[in-house]
């Protein structure tokens, strides 16, 4: 009985002290003097994070550096946008996209990175310098590159129906089809499929772009952004547009998935890290982008991700069928097919929001859901109408009845 | 005095969080979003959204008067039974508020998709996958099943309130249980019927989480397009304008329900 209660004591004991003795084994020696906190805002599903033995990148950063991560992730370039314009939360690091980024730099929402700070930036290859969105080098260090294709299941779909981005709108596969849920990659597969720019600023094409989209929602199943993955890994949908580099990943939960290059042409993008102009750490946050660029880091980190890696020297650190997949590293031929978004004016991107809504928002049973609602006004009004004058009714007879008595 | 100083706390909370955001949502509204000056075209857009207002009351007043009908027999059955049951089956009905509404409503999604448990279970059977979610039918389930509670606790604490001896009264003059029913406790419920039909149309209306997880791309509400204005579209202005306009239908709506319903308690109860 007393050893019992002993044995129980000594546990307990055990078990208070756990915590401390944990974070005393894993904290290193130099995180004694950071304790600062770098809150790191970038896409769902973009970063390794210690799954199926790969590194964990946030917790090896703290581990080198003794900065902490506060990591949050959102699932569209408009969505981090909103969350810039109306403050009231400050980050860090941001990773928008091309397009984004120029806008983000045309309205000061980020600010200029001290270089001196990030001297793995020497790895990056000459092709991501001096883009169109930051043209000095400036404001924004690239993170991964990547392009849009078409993901379908084998299993389901006929190979004969392959080949250009007219399968989201075949009817044979109606319900089992996604589309993006923004504007940009959506209106973007529309351009192509048109035959215009990526980057059209004219409204009469934009305006065909949404009456080809309007059509394509009857055999669309959902507008989806990160629930793709449940989706078509589980085989609830069977054709998505998306990203090459989460088709890499989605492909090894289900093998039935395959992957195309549209034959009308692609979106080609780059996404990089920036840092907004409320950042409160920015020197972290530079340590930060350091260490992602370091070739042995970003190997590792992309390997897992499937996005491509915008410095050589990171391919020594994959595993070699990763960095020699097509998918991810397209051929200069596959890619001469592919265009990169470019920062749009004001008047468009409203222009693209008010028509995006529209796609999404109209058609659909619009004269049935009428009348189904006037038939509900009319029976409430009828009920309420019917039961006051039956009230007043008997309210007059009752009078008569008191007057009578 | 004392009582009003007691209030006080609330009464500013409802100044800053309550009244404060709604001149924002009007300043909102009434201003364009490149210029900031005044401008009606933003409520004027309600033309473009006529057909998704129609259908978010459709949807909502239909869920409300399926919770209804389910509704009233539970919370009457709750009354009426003695006090150990009450209690247990009371914490029944609130049994799944506890637990968060985006999970819940993710549960069905897993239930009815066509790879969900239910299709599943059916092809065992033989039966084909059926259309199960992504239609308004499964948007109704959705608001019925996370608004029923909502109904059934106001019916039942008003029924439970109702004094037997009124309806022992009208046995005794000679009604039978069906005319008890409905010229006795049907009229004293509907302070309880009233208040479980605000309770559950007015979060239905709004609501955009479900609509978006067991809804398909035929059934965006206005709730989805108010959603979007702030979260992708960047137009609070917009957003503000239908949001003002959904509350002043779903005013209109209550206050017709309650004039209704107002001058019905006082007078059906004279003749008892």
């Amino acid at each position: 009985m007393t050893l019992l209660r002993r044995t129980v004591c000594v546990l307990l004991a055990v078990l208070l002290a756990l915590p401390f003795a944990a974070g005393a084994l894993t904290t290193p020696a130099s995180a004694a003097d950071s304790d600062v906190t770098i809150n790191v805002y970038n896409w769902g599903q973009y970063i390794s994070d210690g799954t199926d033995g790969y590194i964990d990148v946030n917790a090896a950063f703290t581990e080198a550096t003794g900065i902490k991560v506060n990591y949050m992730t959102f699932d569209t370039n408009e969505s981090l946008y909103t969350k810039l314009k109306t403050g009231g939360s400050t980050y860090d690091i941001i990773v928008p996209s091309d397009y984004m980024a120029g806008r983000l730099i045309a309205e000061d929402l980020v600010q200029e990175i001290d270089f001196g700070n990030i001297p793995n930036y020497a790895y990056i290859d000459e092709a991501y310098k001096n883009t169109a969105y930051d043209p000095d080098n400036r404001y924004s260090v690239p993170y991964t590159w990547g392009t849009t294709g078409v993901i379908y299941n084998t299993k389901y779909v006929d190979p004969a129906d392959i080949g250009g981005w007219d399968l989201l709108w075949n009817s044979k596969y109606a319900g089992k089809i996604l589309m993006f849920d923004n504007n940009r990659d959506a209106f973007a597969i529309a351009e192509s499929s048109l035959g215009y720019s990526l980057n059209t600023t004219s409204e009469s094409e934009l305006r065909a772009c949404s009456e080809l989209l309007a059509p394509q929602k009857p055999v669309i199943q959902q507008y989806v952004m990160d629930q793709i993955y449940d989706k078509m890994i589980g085989e609830e949908a069977w054709i998505a547009p998306y990203y090459a580099g989460d088709f890499l990943m989605m492909q090894e939960e289900n093998e039935d998935l395959e992957f195309y290059f549209p034959e009308e042409g692609f979106n080609l993008f780059i996404d990089c890290m920036m840092i907004p102009t409320s950042a409160e750490h920015k020197a972290e946050a530079e340590a930060y982008i350091n260490f992602l660029l370091d070739p042995a880091i970003c190997g590792e980190n992309l390997d897992y991700l499937g996005y491509s890696a915008p410095e050589t020297a990171a391919k020594e650190y994959m595993d070699p069928e990763m960095a020699e997949n097509e998918i991810a590293y397209p051929s200069a031929e596959v890619l001469a097919n592919s265009e990169s978004f470019l920062y749009l004016p004001q008047e468009t991107n409203q222009l693209m929001d008010s028509l995006w809504l529209e796609v999404k928002t109209g058609g659909g049973s619009t004269t049935g859901m009428l009348v189904t609602f006037l038939v509900i006004v009319a029976a409430v009004l009828a009920v309420l109408i019917g039961y006051s004058i039956r009230k007043r009714r008997r309210k007059a007879r009752r009078g008569k009845y008191y007057h009578a008595k | 005095m004392k009582n009003k100083l007691l209030a006080g706390p609330y009464l500013l909370w409802m100044v800053v969080f309550t009244l404060i955001p709604l001149g924002i949502v009007v300043y909102y509204a009434f201003t364009d979003s490149m210029t900031g000056s005044f401008t009606l075209s933003n409520l004027a857009k309600i033309g473009i959204y006529l057909p998704i207002f129609f259908r978010s009351i459709g949807l909502a007043a239909i869920a409300c008067m399926i919770c209804l009908v389910i509704g009233y027999p539970v919370a009457y059955c709750i009354a009426s039974v003695g006090e150990t049951w009450r209690r247990f089956l009371s914490m029944l009905v609130m049994l799944p508020m506890c637990m968060s509404f985006l999970l819940r409503t993710l549960a069905w999604v897993a239930l009815l998709e066509d790879t969900g448990i239910l299709n599943h279970a059916l092809s065992l059977l033989g039966i084909g996958p059926l259309p199960l979610v992504r239609n308004n039918g499964a948007v109704i389930l959705g608001m019925v099943y996370n608004y029923l509670p909502y109904m059934i606790t106001p019916l039942y604490t008003v029924i439970l309130k109702i004094d037997p001896k009124l309806e022992e009264a009208a046995q005794d003059l000679g009604c039978s249980g069906a005319q008890v029913f409905r010229r006795v406790t049907l009229p004293l419920s509907i302070p309880g019927i009233v208040s479980g039909i605000t309770m559950v149309f007015v979060p239905a209306v709004s609501t955009f989480y479900i609509s978006q997880k067991l809804g398909g791309t035929g059934t965006v509400l206005i709730g989805d397009v108010i959603e979007s204005q702030f979260k992708t579209a960047y137009n609070p202005n917009l957003g503000a304008a239908l949001s003002l306009i959904l509350m002043v239908m779903v005013l209109i709506c209550v206050g017709v329900m309650n004039h209704f319903s107002s001058d019905d308690i006082g007078e059906e109860m004279m003749p008892l």
